[in-house]
């Protein structure tokens, strides 16, 4: 009995983790799937069929939807690791006692609400808001410049809101690597110029991926930034997948849209993965 | 990988002075260490010694003072310019690098041909005893394996000068014993000056051609094992380099080759004039190591010329090759006195008065003034 009990202790322990997959995860992505398969309409009600109609033409009408969201992704990731790498760098090494200050007043904006701060960019970046508005009284920019509606703003919005997030896992890596292997690089007669790249750079890979991950993959899937501080010219993928499902009540349509998203998202990751390699992200784990 | 002339350079410090804030870990150091020799820094933690060690490999530039390597002043110049290398006492391997890759790094910053480098990485690995650990890890090493990496990682470079902050630290006691002679070996193959920095005496006694005893930022006396150990000119280096017993006296007289010193307990002993010749006070004390002292047998006399004192035996502790007793002078002073296990002599018995003698040129002497220091770290 005991032993028994001993067996079974994990696996009851991970219950309600198992509980919560299910109900949470497993059950909706499956219903989405099969709202995806389905035929109907809202008034009449949909059944599940072995549809794949919505897959081919959600794909092939709403293409550039989606390469305009790889590339928002891709691009705004890409700004962030290039923003928030010197930020978590200077904090981890020149932090001092000061560093979870620092890292507290990065995660401050945070504690407003997602949605209002996308809105104070809106504010910020208007046309004839206290930015653009007095470069354009002083003539340093034409009357008919704007950002809003650009695809710049998006990629801002995006940037701004995946600071964070990009911060902590390269601040985590950082932090953990040794000075003394610094040290010992300059030693063996590498410039701190060469000591960073040949040292810091290769330990601090790990931060990288992951952060590319986390912030690559919230921002492909992301609406939010696009619908409030893009135009008509920037609607990502998500944008669709929020009209179909709000507007045109398209259910079919918006659960296709959003597996086929999932499904690029998983082979992005894969190849991405191949690419840089999980190994060694293994390695500093152990 | 013969001893080349060119490797032979003389490291010498001219008045180095290191503060850190208010704190003063380097007090006006001046030290010459000659081509081709094993130097140590020896001291407990804190009296500066990692500190000069880092000010020589460039990693701190002195606040004051000078350092020249083969005569050029290289104080100003950063550590990745400077023609030292350093094992770390952490060793500092690089963790995503192989072992091969992580003894190249140095060649590679000074872009050597890639053929040379496999050449001189191979060598140097083959020398250190490590050719099948070449596509290791760090992470896979043992302690004793990193620090022979550690090692050859800076040899590789053929350093004018190499740098060693308390590399076998963290090694046990046997394998620590057998880097030592490693160590010794691998510097008498190559001949590069070998600056070692240490707490442990033996260590640096076992290992040194000449060292430098250092306490409070300050160098107390530099000699070779046996000066320093011999004739400890401080009471402090006395006593950090293994025990001894220092009696408080008066100076009788110092005239001629031979100063005559009268002991508290009333006992006049004779020593070397030159054991004193720093101090012209008339408060010393004398000092003999313990197993300098000759238990004499009841009756027995010492030999003509020898110093004697008397003693009351106290515990002893048998450790085969001899026993340590504790004894107390006349005047309650506690004596150590290691009788060797040469069959001469019986076990004492506690409370038993002896007379101990030892030769006058095995007497030291150092001002009475200075304080004692806390034994070992």
């Amino acid at each position: 009995m005991r032993r028994l009990r001993g067996k079974l202790a994990p696996y009851l322990l991970s219950l309600p983790s198992w509980v919560y997959l299910i109900v949470f995860f497993i059950i909706p992505l499956a219903s989405m799937l099969g709202m995806a398969l389905a035929v109907g309409d809202p008034l009449s009600g949909y059944t599940i069929s072995d549809n794949f109609q919505e897959f081919v033409t959600g794909f092939t009408s709403y293409e550039d939807a989606f390469a305009r969201s790889f590339w928002y992704g891709t691009a705004s990731t890409v700004i962030t690791l290039a923003v928030a790498y010197p930020v978590a760098y200077w904090i981890a090494f020149y932090g001092g006692r000061h560093k979870s200050t620092y890292l507290f007043l990065i995660m401050l904006p945070f504690f407003v609400s997602f949605v209002i701060r996308v809105l104070a960019w809106e504010f910020i970046l208007s046309d004839q808001g206290f930015v653009l508005g007095p470069l354009k009284a002083i003539g340093l920019l034409p009357q008919n410049f704007h950002l809003l509606s650009t695809q710049w703003a998006v990629i801002g919005g995006l940037v701004y809101n995946s600071f964070a997030y990009y911060v902590l896992p390269l601040y985590v890596v950082l932090e953990k690597i040794d000075r003394r292997l610094v040290r010992a690089a300059n030693d063996l007669y590498a410039s701190p110029a060469t000591a960073f790249m040949k040292i810091i750079l290769p330990l601090s890979a790990p931060g990288v991926f992951a952060g590319f991950l986390l912030v690559f993959v919230t921002n492909v899937g992301d609406f939010v930034n696009a619908a409030l501080l893009g135009g008509p010219g920037t609607y990502m993928i998500g944008n669709i997948i929020q009209d179909s499902f709000f507007e045109n009540q398209d259910y079919p349509m918006a659960a296709a849209l959003s597996s086929i998203l999932m499904l690029m998202l998983m082979i992005a990751i894969l190849l991405y993965s191949k690419a840089f390699g999980t190994e060694a992200i293994q390695e500093y784990a152990a | 990988m013969n001893a080349a002339p060119s490797n032979r350079h003389d490291v010498r410090l001219e008045n180095v002075t290191k503060q850190f804030g208010g704190w003063t870990a380097v007090d006006d150091i001046s030290l010459t260490v000659k081509g081709g020799e094993f130097f140590s820094l020896l001291g407990p933690s804190g009296c500066g010694k990692s500190t000069t060690l880092s000010m020589i490999g460039g990693f701190e530039s002195p606040s004051v003072g000078a350092i020249y390597l083969g005569g050029e002043d290289v104080s100003r110049q950063p550590s990745y310019k400077r023609d030292v290398n350093t094992v770390f006492q952490s060793y500092a391997l690089f963790p995503h690098l192989d072992i091969f890759e992580n003894v190249a790094f140095g060649l590679r910053r000074k872009g050597l041909p890639k053929a040379e480098i496999e050449t001189r990485v191979r060598d140097m690995l083959a020398l250190v005893d490590l050719t099948s650990f070449i596509k290791r890890k760090p992470g896979q090493l043992s302690g004793g394996q990193a620090q022979r990496v550690a090692l050859a990682r800076a040899l590789v470079n053929k350093p004018k000068l190499l740098l060693l902050d308390e590399p076998l630290g963290a090694l046990d006691l046997k394998l620590r014993k057998q880097m030592q002679i490693e160590l010794k070996r691998i510097q008498s193959e190559i001949g590069i000056t070998f600056l070692f920095v240490t707490h442990d005496q033996e260590e640096a006694m076992a290992m040194s051609d000449r060292l430098a005893v250092m306490s409070k930022g300050r160098i107390e006396q530099v000699g070779t094992p046996a000066e320093v150990y011999d004739h400890p000119c401080t009471e402090f280096v006395a006593s950090f380099l293994g025990a001894s017993n220092l009696i408080p006296g008066q100076v009788v007289d110092r005239g001629g080759e031979t100063m005559v010193v009268k002991l508290e307990d009333g006992a006049v002993v004779k020593l070397p004039a030159i054991a004193l010749a720093a101090s012209n006070s008339a408060d010393v004390k004398i000092g003999v190591r313990p197993e300098k002292f000759l238990v004499l047998a009841a009756g027995e006399s010492e030999e003509p010329g020898w110093n004697v004192i008397e003693a009351v035996a106290g515990v002893s502790v048998y450790l085969g090759v001899s026993r340590q007793y504790m004894m107390e002078s006349k005047t309650g002073r506690p004596l150590s006195v290691y009788a060797q296990n040469s069959g001469r002599a019986g076990e004492l018995a506690p409370g038993e008065t002896v007379r101990l003698a030892w030769n006058p040129a095995h007497t030291f002497a150092v001002a009475a003034s200075q304080i004692q220091p806390a034994e070992g770290e």
